[in-house]
């Protein structure tokens, strides 16, 4: 990843026309962001962006997609060193249904999450029995958000693993380290940029996240109604409103791509 | 070298526009290569979501009288075809359910004619099959440890709602409000709601999915349907005589056979 980082650094290689279907892809992402904010309508901008419903939109999806991160976090890491180091049978296929979340529809995801812990879901009976009830809770909005955010996580960090490679963990086992304290102490602070870039992402997808928490989790100010289905609702009956939540959605996620890149800059170097 | 390098730029661009062009540009231009041939035309009807049934299967006979038009449609939210319709969508019949979307359209100067009204809908109660909770009226909603589902205020069904609620002087504390009737639906066929509150028409569209029970109290908050033919409409005639078969006797025994009431006098 640095190796190709450096050659593209040099540049002069590049052909000139590569620059044209470049240019616009920028204009496909940047011309309908701009639009959004050229729709904001300013003066009512602090209005509408601290009303109650809006304020318990934002606080919900901060609290929540901080929550996934730390869910995928926990259960991310050992996944990715699984995948990157051991040498278990079946990997290939065990990454590939740990990156499916990145290509399946969200809904799709929320339907699945439905069946497996939902009222008549595969787990449902034995939830239920232990008094565990997931839908229409704030915990089955971390679900939904941890179940499409983890992938971000595991292929940011798998990548940073295989990149340091394994020379300095030979190294530290051959003078007498036990593997968890190769794993605490070289490994991991090895590959912190790409667990930071891994997380970053996992919280701006888990932001974002709307197709699954419908599904799966309903739409209840406070409760359940994340920034998107705030958006999606607002845009019934106040466009102006919906328009002025994106924005705000729109520069959080700038927010987190910026200090994202800014990261990686910092670790090429 | 360098010329097939300066045509790529172009290749981008046809791409691109091909990209952008999607199914709004399918309408039209399917229209107008199939009327090059004897005159078949195609009408496209914007409807509300909770019209499928029923509007598919007056399509269908519409087109058996009218041999050579095909009638298309796109069901939506109600308030995402206005949308659509006011940004140009295009669609030669609207049929909405509710007035205030309609009053949108009308706002906007794109109604042929007059918007006339040919349905009515009243909410009831949708349970997962069987009744597990026993709901029995309005106000048993209310019953604390009850999972209700309604629609947000914000949409048509969540409006009749709330007029619902004060209608019957109950206060219901759903675990969600849903964007639209067809999510309400949606969490009372998974059974994760004990009971949702949906069109009667939608109840009667589930089938064995859900168990209806309707309440007296409904008759407080219809909601009336109103289909307008569009002055943006290049089939104008065609446009005016879907509106009318609709509105006709035989559109009303297919709606009422959907479980739509007779529109208001």
């Amino acid at each position: 990843m640095r190796a190709a980082r450096a050659a593209g650094g040099e540049g002069s290689a590049l052909p000139r026309w590569v620059f044209v279907p470049a240019a616009l892809g920028v204009l496909l992402v940047a011309v309908p962001l701009a639009a959004i904010v050229a729709r904001v309508d300013w003066v009512r901008f602090p209005a509408l962006v601290t009303s109650a419903s809006s304020v318990a939109a934002l606080r919900l999806s901060l609290r929540t997609a901080g929550a996934s991160t730390a869910c995928c976090i926990v259960v991310g890491v050992p996944l990715a060193l699984v995948l990157a180091r051991s040498a278990l049978p079946g990997l290939r296929v065990l990454r590939a249904v740990v990156l499916l979340p990145l290509v399946l529809p969200p809904v799709v995801g929320g339907l699945a999450l439905l069946y497996a812990v939902g009222r008549q879901g595969l787990f449902g009976p034995a939830l239920e029995a232990a008094g565990i009830r997931v839908a229409f809770t704030t915990a089955s909005v971390v679900l939904a958000q941890t179940f499409v955010s983890l992938p971000f996580l595991v292929v940011s960090l798998e990548g940073a693993l295989r990149t340091a490679g394994r020379r300095y963990e030979a190294v530290a086992a051959s003078l007498g380290a036990a593997p968890s304290r190769v794993l605490l102490r070289v490994t991991l602070p090895l590959v912190l940029p790409g667990l930071v870039s891994g997380a970053v992402l996992a919280f701006a997808r888990s932001l974002g996240e709307f197709g699954a928490t419908l599904t799966v989790a309903g739409s209840l100010q406070g409760t359940t109604r994340t920034l998107p289905l705030e958006i999606y609702l607002q845009r019934e009956t106040d466009p102006d409103a919906a328009v002025a939540l994106a924005l705000v959605l729109v520069v959080v996620a700038a927010v987190v791509v910026v200090a994202v890149h800014g990261r990686r800059g910092a670790g090429a170097r | 070298m360098r010329r097939r390098a300066a045509a790529l730029p172009v290749v981008a661009v046809l791409l691109l526009a091909g990209c952008g062009a999607g199914p709004s540009a399918a309408g039209p231009s399917a229209a107008s290569s199939a009327s090059s041939s004897a005159a078949p035309l195609t009408i496209t009807v914007f409807a509300a979501a909770s019209l499928r049934t029923s509007f598919t299967e007056l399509g269908a006979a519409f087109e058996a009288r009218h041999p050579g038009t095909t009638v298309a449609f796109s069901f939506a939210g109600s308030s995402d075809l206005v949308s659509q319709i006011v940004a140009g969508a295009p669609a030669d019949v609207f049929a909405s359910a509710d007035e205030a979307n309609m009053a949108k359209v009308l706002e906007q100067e794109l109604i042929a004619g007059r918007a006339v009204d040919f349905a009515t809908n009243v909410l009831e109660i949708a349970t997962p099959p069987g009744n597990p909770a026993r709901v029995a009226s309005f106000a048993d909603l209310a019953r604390p440890g009850l999972d209700v589902v309604v629609c947000a205020p914000q949409v048509p069904c969540g409006a009749a709602a709330v007029k619902a609620e004060a209608a019957t002087g109950t206060t219901l504390t759903p675990v969600s409000e849903e964007s639209s009737v067809t999510d309400v639906l949606g969490k009372v066929t998974s059974g994760e709601a004990d009971a949702g509150l949906v069109y009667a028409t939608d109840v009667r569209a589930a089938g064995a999915a859900v168990t209806g029970v309707p309440f007296p109290e409904s008759a407080g908050a219809v909601n009336t349907y109103p289909i307008a033919a569009l002055s943006n409409s290049e089939h104008a005639a065609d446009a005016a005589a879907f509106r009318d078969f609709v509105t006709s006797a035989d559109g009303r025994a297919v709606l009422a056979a959907a479980g739509f009431g007779e529109p208001p006098a």
